[in-house]
C-alpha cells in the first residue's frame, strides 16, 4: 500500500503565492487610481487658472 | 470621473465572497488526493488563474478585432486592460504549477510542451507592453498593439492544446489522460465541486478586476488629455 506524501508546506506555499501576487497587483491599481484622481483635480484646478 | 457604479461594488464584495469560498472549498470541503497529497489542492487555484488569463488575452484579441474595426480609442483601453490582468493571473498560474510540480515530478520546472507553450505565451504579452512603451504616437500605438494581441492570442488555443498535440509529462484532468502523464488523477464529485465552483469565482474576479481596470484606463486617457489642454 502506497502512502500518501507530506506535501502540505508546498499547498501553504501556493495559497501564500496567489494571495501575495493577487494583493500586490489589487495594491497597484488602488494606487495609481489615487495618483491619477490627484492629477485630475490638480490639472482641473491649472486648466480653471488658466480660464479665469 | 464618475463614483463607483454601485453594480461595481457589488461585484467587488461579491467576488471577494466566492473567492473566500473558492479557497474554503479547495483546502477544507475538498478531500485530500493519495497519491500527492495537500499540494494537489493547488490546482484548483491553478487551473482557475490560468482559465483567466486565456480568457483575458482572447478578450485582448477580440478587442484589438475591434479598435482595427472601428478606430475607436475605447477598444484600445478594453486591450491594454484584458492584457495586464491576465499577465498576472496566467504569471500566478504558472508559479503554481511550478510549485505543484517540485513535489509530483521532483523538479520546480521542465521544457515539456505545455509549460514552455505557457511560458511563450506570457513571454509574448510582457512583450506587448514594451512595444507599446516604443511608440509615442497614440493611434499608431493602438493600432500595432491591436494586430500585436491578435497575433498573440495564437498562443492561447496552442497553449491550452500543447498537453493533447504532444507526448508531455503535465496531466489532462479533464478529459483523455494521456500516457505520459505524471501527476494525474481522477476527480472525485467533491474535487468536482471545489474544482467548477473556483472556476466560476475565478470568472466573476476576473469580470470584477477587468472592469475595474478599463475605469482606470479611462482615467488615465483623460489626465493625458487635460495635461495637454493645461499645457496648450
Amino acid at each position: 500500500m502506497s502512502v500518501t506524501p507530506e506535501t502540505t508546506n508546498y499547498m501553504i506555499g501556493g495559497f501564500v503565492t496567489f494571495f501575495v501576487v493577487f494583493t500586490v497587483y489589487i495594491t497597484s491599481l488602488i494606487v495609481r487610481w489615487n495618483n491619477l484622481k490627484r492629477d485630475e483635480m490638480t490639472l482641473e484646478e491649472l486648466e480653471k487658472g488658466k480660464k479665469s | 470621473m464618475n463614483k463607483k457604479p454601485k453594480i461595481l461594488l457589488f461585484l467587488d464584495i461579491f467576488s471577494l465572497v466566492l473567492l473566500a469560498g473558492a479557497t474554503y472549498l479547495s483546502l477544507n470541503y475538498a478531500p485530500m488526493e493519495v497519491t500527492m497529497g495537500n499540494v494537489q489542492k493547488v490546482f484548483y487555484f491553478h487551473v482557475a488563474n490560468a482559465w483567466v488569463g486565456m480568457l483575458g488575452f482572447i478578450a485582448a484579441g477580440v478587442a484589438g478585432i475591434a479598435y482595427l474595426r472601428t478606430g475607436n480609442s475605447k477598444w484600445d483601453i478594453v486591450e491594454v486592460a484584458a492584457v495586464e490582468i491576465s499577465l498576472v493571473f496566467f504569471l500566478i498560474a504558472i508559479m503554481l504549477g511550478s510549485i505543484w510540480a517540485r513535489p509530483a515530478w521532483n523538479t520546480w520546472w521542465t521544457w515539456e510542451p505545455r509549460l514552455t507553450t505557457a511560458a511563450i505565451t506570457e513571454m509574448i504579452y510582457l512583450a506587448y507592453f514594451m512595444l507599446r512603451n516604443g511608440i509615442e504616437d497614440p493611434n499608431r500605438r493602438a493600432r500595432f498593439s491591436a494586430v500585436y494581441t491578435l497575433v498573440g492570442s495564437v498562443s492561447v488555443p496552442i497553449t491550452f492544446m500543447a498537453i493533447r498535440l504532444f507526448r508531455t509529462i503535465h496531466p489532462v484532468v479533464i478529459g483523455s489522460e494521456s500516457a505520459q502523464a505524471q501527476g494525474g488523477f481522477n476527480m472525485s464529485p467533491d474535487m468536482k465541486v471545489a474544482f467548477f465552483f473556483a472556476l466560476f469565482a475565478f470568472t466573476i474576479l476576473f469580470i470584477d478586476v477587468f472592469w475595474n481596470r478599463i475605469r482606470l484606463g479611462i482615467l488615465q486617457n483623460k489626465v493625458e488629455e487635460l495635461k495637454l489642454k493645461v499645457m496648450e
